[in-house]
């Protein structure tokens, strides 16, 4: 039974059944164009209110405010954009469909990877949509392309990070109500309290230690030097730890709930 | 032997603590069609749910088509079709696109695929619908859908959890037409239910559940024969008539009914007895006002059934 033969066909089946998955959450984006421009549009207005009302008044050293604000809400976009994938895993769960699913010869980890890809393509719209405002509202990176090489892997790294968190919630979750909730609390704070849209020093000391010190905010730093050349730090590195290590085990995690949710 | 092509040996279920099903034996033998029937909460959707993988049992064993589910649940989904109580289709997606997509996913090839979703799609009367987002059916026409999603890969085995459930009378006829022609195509059907009647028209064999038991089995004539057999109504106006009538009848196991002046005989059902009642009236020179026959239901039998447990 266990022959390698046999083996490398599960694997290609799963990868064939995760792409067609992958291409179901795709032709959803193109179904429901409200999602996106809702998710493409809040950021932008986000930009606008930290760059035009706010930002005249944060003292951030060297950089312009807008230059120092791009890394800030480009991550703060991903981690709300990734927040789709617990709704659409929730909304899966609780229609029934996760039922039609499981009773499949599939691998259960590609209805959730379905999810996940499809939002990392969503995500990536919205952000290129967001960095071209960017422009429009006087951002000059001084990032060469291999710089923005990285700036993309990173960010598509924390997206696919995040959206496998956010599928666990929507596994979890006992409504899809719940599920926006959730996410919230969890998106909030860590996007907030982080060097998103300040300095970190202006914080007082115990919210400082939290912000200098959480995934976040090293993905923020890791990018802001990139774009304008900040201290790079160890956040490069300790970006690429923490994220993949959140895959690492998130991965398995929602692929075991995903297995073992049955709905009603 | 007999070829059983589902089985349920003595399977226990609980959650949290709350036993749902409390030791079912289930046997459904190939070609032919089992109703599982009862009320809300009886295990039904739970019974369907083990069968079809979805759920392990806490003991006892299922075999589906002489596999067993719990070990080797892969194999068993190659062959068997669910349509759940909830349309189980994506409401984003066409029609069209949904039964391609589950196509693929059995692994049939992308061509192979098309040309089976235009298929189902003519079967179910699905074609004018078929390009337009689910989202926009009507019920009726998503249970079609759902039930078609079910049967891409052409399964031999197919479990129909309430397929019926809030459809309206018309659309529920649709339903009954396909699933008797899948039964003439020769699968096994494994059908959940809370209509007697639906259960009565479609199944070869019934089993009624209640509170996670088995509490009768048998065809829909063994089940009604255990409630009594078929009744004919006479009412008679006339005091007279109508004491001489109960005196005709006395031996026969009739019950009076004096308020509504009505006599009850059992009968075996044939029109040769209901016309033996009649003979005796005529010949006894007693009118009656009017006569009925009743054949017992199986609500009559549901409710037997229901009360003593």
């Amino acid at each position: 039974m266990n022959t390698s033969s046999s083996f490398t066909n599960r694997t290609s089946n799963t990868l064939t059944d995760t792409w067609i998955l992958i291409a179901r959450s795709i032709k959803h984006i193109t179904k429901n164009p409200d999602q996106l421009l809702g998710l493409t549009i809040q950021p932008i207005m986000f930009m606008l209110l930290f760059r035009y009302v706010f930002g005249g008044a944060i003292n951030t050293g060297g950089s312009t405010y807008v230059n120092f604000l791009v890394a800030g809400i480009l991550i703060q976009m991903a981690a709300f954009g990734a927040l789709t994938t617990s709704l659409s895993v929730a909304t899966d769960v609780r229609r029934g469909i996760v039922d039609r699913f499981k009773s499949l010869p599939i691998a259960s980890f590609a209805v959730v990877a379905g999810h996940v890809v499809g939002d990392l393509v969503r995500n990536t719209i919205s952000a290129v949509v967001m960095i071209v405002v960017a422009f429009l509202v006087g951002f000059r990176p001084n990032a060469g392309v291999a710089d923005w090489l990285s700036i993309v892997g990173l960010l598509l790294l924390f997206t696919f990070a995040m959206s496998w968190i956010a599928a666990i919630m929507g596994l979890l979750a006992k409504s899809v109500e719940a599920v926006q909730w959730m996410g919230f609390f969890v998106v909030f704070p860590l996007t907030f309290a982080s060097a998103a849209f300040v300095p970190t020093s202006s914080m007082p000391t115990g919210l400082r230690i939290f912000a200098e010190n959480q995934p976040v905010t090293h993905v923020i730093e890791a990018m802001r030097s990139l774009m304008i050349g900040t201290p790079m730090g160890n956040h490069m590195s300790m970006s690429v730890i923490w994220f993949t290590a959140i895959i690492i085990v998130a991965v398995p995690i929602a692929a075991k709930l995903f297995r073992r949710h049955v709905s009603k | 032997m007999a070829d059983s092509v589902i089985e349920l040996r003595n399977i226990k279920k609980s959650y949290d603590k709350v036993a749902v099903l409390e030791g079912i034996n289930l046997t459904v033998e190939r070609g032919t069609m089992l109703a599982l029937l009862g009320p809300n909460g009886a295990g039904k959707t739970t019974t369907v749910k083990i069968l079809s993988t979805l759920l392990k049992p806490d003991s006892g064993e299922v075999l589906v088509n002489g596999t067993n589910a719990v070990q080797d649940p892969n194999t068993v989904r190659h062959m068997i079709g669910l349509t759940g109580q909830y349309a189980a289709v994506d409401e984003l997606l066409s029609g069209r696109e949904n039964l391609i997509m589950m196509g693929r996913l059995y692994h049939l090839g992308k061509e192979k695929s098309v040309a089976r979703a235009q298929e189902l799609l003519e079967q179910f009367e699905l074609t004018d619908a078929a390009d337009r987002a689910v989202k926009t059916y009507s019920g009726g026409m998503r249970r079609r859908l759902d039930l078609a999603a079910s049967l891409v890969a052409t399964p031999p085995i197919i479990f129909l959890d309430e397929p019926t459930t809030g459809l309206d009378p018309r659309s529920r006829l649709t339903m009954w037409k396909i699933i008797q022609d899948l039964m003439k195509n020769g699968a096994t059907i494994l059908l959940t239910t809370q209509y007697l009647e639906e259960a009565d028209q479609l199944a070869d064999y019934i089993a009624v559940l209640d509170k996670g038991t088995i509490i009768a089995h048998g065809t829909a004539d063994e089940l009604k024969s255990k409630v009594g057999k078929e009744r004919t109504e006479i009412v008679i106006e006339k005091n007279a008539n109508f004491d001489n009538a109960k005196k005709l009848f006395d031996d026969a196991g009739i019950k009076i009914n004096e308020e509504e002046r009505s006599i009850s005989i059992p009968t075996d059902g044939s029109v040769r007895a209901v016309k033996s009642i009649l003979d005796k009236l005529t010949n006894a020179n007693i009118e009656i006002d009017s006569m009925s026959v009743h054949k017992p239901t199986l609500d009559d039998v549901f409710l037997e059934l229901t009360h003593h447990s």
